[in-house]
């Protein structure tokens, strides 16, 4: 499997001998994929950014930008939140975006962000979120039954907002939620933070690579799908150079969270896509005869989720895949007797919200 | 170098409708795609002395509008498209032509950040160039629209691209937006005034862009230096004035104007002081549009004042 935007991003060599009509398939494939700054920091290391025309070049450098602010925000907000919960004597453990980038891991290097990820443990909740709520951090309104199902089913609370400079913080209290089929005891993460700073922590490398798999294949949407199998393959390129033990425990670990499923489908992928390499004893470790068997139907939707627009719009089948795979994130998520009246209650709501939407709302900002 | 006007009729259809006609718009390349009748006749009316790129440039934005599936025809929507994907919810079809315009300002709001970027018009004569920032509904583009039929070089109506190693004004002519009343001021203002079709009912009411690249220079690219900072505001009480005003002041109401002042960081807040730097700041507030160039005339010959 492979297209413009993940050649370019494994070999930015390979850009130099594009034409205007692949640098173009190529940008909008990086902007789609929400790849653009990451790409365009590749280009920039490998010296090729340099080397191609100023009204190409700079549309790679206008995504850089985004990325730095990202990246300066995320230096203040952390701080700010800092402020919180060192007077609690709690930990400031990020995830996700913000411990990628804050971490200063190859996976943060022009990652763009739309919120920030901490963790907490759940019976600090309440005081973390009345600290931040006194902080000037405050829910947006939002129906009962939402909030009720954030509270009672949820792995987080309702994202909070900062009145002031309009960052959106999510607190998770687990990686999962505690319905989902793997039930993830969230108290063994704390055993092995990394700490990138005084009182900010990150997941350990090998809890990292677990939640950033779990996370994308318990997701239901896959707009940033490939992005999110990038940091991926950044990881396990990277974490093995610095833990020799890296490979050796990841899939014990991942086993003893609950997770290994999604870990073995990230080797799977990462590797089919950007030819990550993973020793073979480990994969093989990582899959079992059911895996196995479900593996050419697993790829065949998979394959749809992880190519970027607008080529991914032309695969045949890719609506039915993309449903089917937004039907499992749920059914994974939640047990049938919780998903239905779930799903069905969302239906209806959302088939109010559209009558009653004003037009011209942009479905994402930038 | 092909200019549109020296495409035939059916060679325009046939570009326009299938491949997209790739037009150059200031520093930047749009290819514009369209079936619908409307946006065929918006484009002839107010891009018709635009220059097309040639095949094989890089296209900078590659838009499209389209009108697809039965559902879309039944309820009378259209769709927006960048790349190939839809950033936008459906939009009904009498407004398709202001919507082309806002969408073709979307992607150099949201994409390019290679220029300080003010939300601003901005207008040049005698090689100098005036900047009018202001908030919507303050009247920048009614004076704008007026300066451009008295003569002067419309640079920009939405967009004042300053470039940071020189801190220059880089030209974006587009058309000139107009809506409810300001489309009757301009119209008595100017007979000559040509406008493309009119949009009813949008979120800022009745719409219409009126043809700006008027001047002998509108096309040409070279950045021009700045001379003044001018906050137009439309009021029918006040008195009317072209009054001088802080640059301190002036500084944060421009940046806070700005598209990606804080994005750009140091460079935003550098290119912002060496503009501020460099201008003489004003206000002007105006309910007479002739007036208003009057003053605006005064002030680039120098009798400001005296």
């Amino acid at each position: 499997m492979s297209f413009l935007l993940t050649d370019a991003l494994l070999n930015p060599q390979s850009v130099r001998t594009l034409d205007n009509t692949e640098l173009n398939q190529l940008l909008s494939q990086a902007r789609n994929a929400r790849l653009l700054a990451a790409l365009g920091l590749r280009l920039a290391d490998s010296g090729v950014l340099e080397s191609l025309p100023y009204a190409v070049s700079r549309h790679w450098t206008s995504g850089v930008v985004i990325h730095e602010k990202q990246r300066r925000d995320l230096h203040f907000e952390c701080e700010k939140i800092l402020e919180v919960l060192a007077p609690l004597g709690e930990k400031l453990v990020l995830l996700k975006g913000a411990a990628y980038i804050l971490g200063n891991l190859p996976a943060g290097r022009g990652r763009l962000v739309t919120d920030i990820d901490i963790i907490t443990p759940i019976t600090s909740l309440v005081r973390v979120e009345a600290g931040l709520k006194q902080a000037g951090w405050s829910g947006s309104p939002m129906s009962d039954y939402d909030e009720h199902y954030y509270r009672k089913w949820g792995h987080e609370i309702p994202p909070l907002t900062n009145k002031a400079r309009g960052t959106t913080l999510d607190v998770h209290h687990n990686i999962l939620p505690p319905t989902s089929d793997a039930h993830v005891d969230a108290s063994i993460l704390w055993e092995n933070l990394l700490e990138i700073r005084a009182g900010v922590y990150t997941l350990s490398h090998q809890d990292i690579v677990i939640h950033s798999a779990t996370h994308l294949f318990h997701e239901g949407e896959f707009h940033h799908g490939l992005r999110d199998l990038w940091d991926l393959d950044r990881m396990l390129r990277d974490f093995p150079r610095h833990d020799d033990d890296f490979w050796h425990s990841l899939v014990s670990r991942a086993q003893s969270l609950g997770l290994n499923g999604s870990l073995y489908h990230a080797l799977n992928y990462s590797g089919q896509v950007f030819n990550t390499p993973i020793p073979k004893e480990v994969f093989k470790s990582a899959e079992t005869p059911s895996r196995r068997l479900r593996k050419p139907i697993m790829d065949f939707l998979f394959k749809r989720a992880f190519t970027p627009d607008p080529i991914q719009s032309r695969i045949p089948f890719r609506d039915l895949a993309l449903f089917a795979l937004y039907i499992r994130s749920h059914y994974l998520r939640m047990p049938l007797y919780l998903l239905l009246p779930h799903l069905i209650r969302k239906a209806w709501r959302k088939r109010i919200d559209t009558d009653h939407s004003g037009l011209r709302t942009g479905k994402e900002t930038g | 170098m092909a200019i549109l006007s020296q495409l035939s009729r059916d060679e325009f259809s046939t570009r326009l409708s299938v491949d997209g006609l790739p037009l150059k718009v200031g520093p930047y390349i749009y290819r514009v795609r369209s079936k619908l009748p409307t946006v065929e006749e918006g484009i002839r009316a107010l891009y018709n002395d635009f220059e097309i790129a040639t095949d094989g440039d890089f296209i900078d934005y590659d838009i499209a509008l389209q009108q697809k599936g039965l559902r879309q025809h039944i309820h009378r929507q259209l769709e927006f498209l960048f790349d190939g994907t839809t950033p936008f919810n459906l939009i009904p079809l009498g407004q398709a032509y202001a919507f082309l315009e806002w969408g073709m300002n979307w992607c150099v709001s949201i994409h390019a950040n290679e220029y300080l970027k003010l939300h601003a018009a901005a207008v040049a004569r005698n090689d100098s160039a005036i900047i009018l920032p202001g908030v919507p509904g303050a009247g920048k583009s009614t004076l704008c629209a007026a300066l451009g039929l008295s003569g002067w070089r419309v640079l920009s109506d939405e967009h004042a691209l300053i470039e940071p190693a020189s801190g220059h004004i880089v030209p974006l002519c587009r058309p000139v937006s107009l809506k409810n009343e300001s489309i009757g001021v301009i119209k008595s203002f100017s007979r000559d005034a040509c406008f493309g079709p009119v949009s009813e009912e949008t979120h800022k009411g009745r719409v219409a862009h009126m043809k700006a690249d008027l001047h002998s220079q509108s096309h040409q690219r070279q950045p021009l230096s700045t001379t003044a900072l001018v906050f137009p505001r439309y009021s029918p009480d006040d008195p009317q004035g072209l009054n001088k005003r802080r640059r301190t002041d002036s500084f944060l109401l421009a940046a806070y104007h700005s598209f990606n002042y804080s994005l750009l960081g140091d460079t935003g807040f550098n290119v912002m002081k060496n503009l501020v730097d460099q201008v003489e700041c004003f206000d002007l507030i105006y309910r007479d549009i002739d007036w208003a160039v009057d003053a605006m005339n005064t002030l680039v010959e120098g009798r400001h004042g005296a």
